[in-house]
């Protein structure tokens, strides 16, 4: 039978059909790609060397009212003249650096100590735990964002009345008041040099660790049970404590399976724009605000489609170095893991 | 051959999601530290339940002022908030199950016609090598760096510019016609429910060609070899051996396609101007924030608990494969 295919390939019509068959299978979805994503892709570069605006939507590129202006979007948005008020890029790309990355700091920690915590041999009510505290995964980042909103709010807030009943067991009588997400003075002013990171980035750090650390828990847990146990009963039988066995064998062994996850957290609390815009929009000025939902205000609100195309060109290649820099992590870690 | 088993193993172990510890039996906990976990576990349960029993709380309260104390447990179970949404949900003249059928239409068509587009490309990728491979592969990954949000200015230009105008007695469409006696617009793709779901598709199609590509290379050859050498053509292989094989991924990403678009918001909030096109998620930002003074808590944290639960009850149901979906190739072992 073997020998039949290889007869059946020698023939010229066969080796041909074999040569664009895997063509005719990707003519789908480039045809699709084509015309909703090149296409616009170049479209993209091409508006962001013009003006365009509101006035243009008419006629498009060929709007008589729409002028080429070089690099200008491309050096109003580094310089910050662009007639937007409270803006400045590299403000907006560290605040969301240190976004993502404090995140992801927090949740993975977090996620690997509550999968360990239940991972405990012989604790009660293991399957209940479980199945509560996957709830946050399930929950869309969109709803998590409008009810973290109102349980922030300054008046009717859970958050606040929540504190008011705690602080009475000090003796405090009066309703706490935190404008959790207004109020501009940074609680800690030294933290991040380059902006202020107002009460409202700690209100949506809060809101995001609720999100975020059960996804941690769900990786760890699953990486957990990998591990054979013969590897904790032979340390413990040469004397090693708990402490001992979970930063010598836990630890490493799960790295290969947080690393990647961490990545993945990364890059999604880099671009959350949903959950950023639907708690914060962003404020006060502008001082939450991250690359995404800017690009979305210069379309929605603010209508400088030139400037917006320009800035998405600046997403693109910021999204390509975080892409590029998280690859080589991954990557190191796999040859590790197989060492 | 040891390999193979390997992976085939690996996939009845994903499928069934089987619990590989061991953890049968092993030793008893002594009590206090059984109760010095249990204190723990019972803490981080409270945070976790703490919003979502906020908010299931509040939908169920007859109260139509705000809450002036902290309330997590139901004191009164009245559906009187929910009826209220789903009778008139919005200020404007659109009905609940108007705003369903958008959002139902727009997720389901965007997961589904991704799911489909992306299918053929996926195993061409995965299974035969050809010498633009390394390109073309390269230019469906590209997109996935650019988030939705940085592609919609050209998608917003290119939606407005299909237009079909009233010519005259008969219509107009651009950009392939022009009509000299401008009339009244008809249609606008832009400002549409299927423009909208066309520029959803620019996101969701190329993460559906990967998700489904990374899980083409897991499934074994021998199959596909042994049914060519029994002289099925290549189109056989893929409709009778490979397709029928992957359905459990092809229902995994139609449903995070689903997932994903059931609470899509920015393009939605950007095109769509008509309130009759209004999506639920849309419904549920003009419910907070600046624009809501008005709206009574109970009735935002009803439609809260209604826009969550279908993503929250199919997550539940595909957990395992979701969460197994997304760390495929990270996670081994």
């Amino acid at each position: 039978m073997a020998s039949m295919e290889i007869a059946g390939a020698s023939t010229r019509g066969a080796k041909f059909r074999r040569a664009v068959l895997p063509y005719l299978y990707l003519i789908p979805a480039f045809a699709v790609m084509a015309v909703i994503t090149f296409y616009p892709l170049i479209y993209q570069v091409i508006i962001s060397f013009t003006d365009f605006q509101t006035k243009d939507l008419r006629m498009g590129l060929s709007s008589p009212a729409l002028q080429f202006i070089g690099f200008k979007n491309y050096i109003d948005i580094l310089t910050g003249g662009l007639p937007v008020q409270n803006f400045e890029f590299f403000r907006i790309l560290i605040y969301n650096f240190w976004w993502a990355l404090t995140n992801v700091i927090v949740h993975v920690p977090a996620g690997v100590l509550i999968a360990v915590l239940l991972n405990v041999q012989g604790l009660w009510l293991k399957k209940i735990y479980r199945a509560i505290y996957i709830l946050p995964v399930v929950v869309p980042p969109l709803v998590v964002a409008t009810v973290w909103r109102n349980i922030f709010d300054e008046q009717y807030g859970a958050m606040n009345q929540f504190l008011t009943w705690f602080t009475a067991f000090f003796g405090n009588a009066d309703p706490v008041r935190l404008r959790w997400l207004t109020e501009y003075t940074p609680p800690i002013p030294w933290l991040l040099p380059t902006g202020p990171l107002p009460l409202a980035y700690y209100a949506m750090m809060i809101a995001n660790f609720w999100l975020g650390w059960p996804f941690m828990t769900v990786v760890a847990t699953g990486a957990l049970q990998s591990i054979p146990k013969d590897l904790y009963e032979a340390a413990s039988i040469d004397g090693a404590s708990d402490t001992q066995q979970f930063w010598n064998i836990t630890v490493p062994l799960l790295r290969p399976a947080m690393i990647p996850a961490a990545v993945y957290g990364f890059t999604t609390s880099f671009n959350l724009f949903s959950f950023v815009y639907f708690m914060s929009g962003g404020g006060p000025a502008r001082t939450t605000e991250i690359l995404v939902t800017f690009a979305y205000d210069l379309v929605r609100n603010l209508r400088l489609f030139g400037a917006a195309a320009a800035f998405s060109v600046f997403i693109f290649f910021v999204s390509l170095a975080v892409f590029l820099i998280t690859n080589r992590i991954t990557r190191a870690t796999e040859s590790y893991s197989e060492a | 051959m040891t390999t193979a088993n390997k992976t085939q193993q690996n996939i009845i172990v994903r499928i069934l999601n089987t619990n590989t510890s061991n953890e049968v039996g092993g030793r008893d906990l002594p009590l206090w530290r059984q109760i010095l976990l249990q204190l723990l576990t019972i803490v981080i349960a409270i945070e976790v339940m703490f919003p979502i029993m906020y908010v299931i709380t509040m939908s169920l309260s007859s109260r139509t002022d705000r809450p002036s104390t902290l309330q997590l447990i139901p004191k009164e179970i009245s559906f009187v908030a929910y009826g209220q949404v789903l009778d008139h949900p919005t200020a404007n003249p659109v009905s609940f199950i108007e705003l369903l059928r958008n959002s139902f239409f727009l997720s389901f068509g965007v997961g589904a016609v991704a799911l489909l587009v992306a299918v053929t490309a996926a195993y061409a990728f995965s299974r035969f090598k050809f010498k633009a491979r390394q390109v073309l592969m390269v230019m469906v990954f590209i997109p996935l760096l650019m988030p939705g949000v940085g592609l919609s200015t050209p998608l917003y230009l290119l939606m407005n510019s299909f237009r079909i105008f009233q010519c005259g007695v008969g219509i107009a469409i651009e950009p392939f016609m022009s009509c000299s006696s401008s009339g009244g617009l008809i249609f606008n793709l832009r400002d549409s429910l299927l423009g909208v779901g066309i520029a959803m598709v620019a996101g969701a199609l190329p993460f559906a060609v990967w998700n489904l590509k990374g899980y083409l290379d897991t499934i074994p050859r021998e199959l596909e070899e042994a049914a060519a050498i029994d002289g099925a053509s290549p189109n056989q292989v893929f409709f009778q051996i490979v397709l029928p094989l992957a359905i459990p991924q092809l229902a995994v990403t139609f449903f995070l396609g689903f997932i994903g678009h059931w609470q899509e918001f920015a393009l939605s909030w950007l095109f769509l101007t008509k309130p009759q096109d209004y999506t639920l998620s849309m419904t549920l930002y003009n419910m907070t924030g600046q624009y809501a003074t008005m709206i009574p808590w109970n009735r935002f944290a009803a439609m809260a608990v209604i826009v969550a639960l279908p993503v929250a009850l199919i997550y539940i149901a595909l957990q395992k494969y979701i969460v197994g979906g997304l760390t495929t190739g990270g996670v081994k072992g």
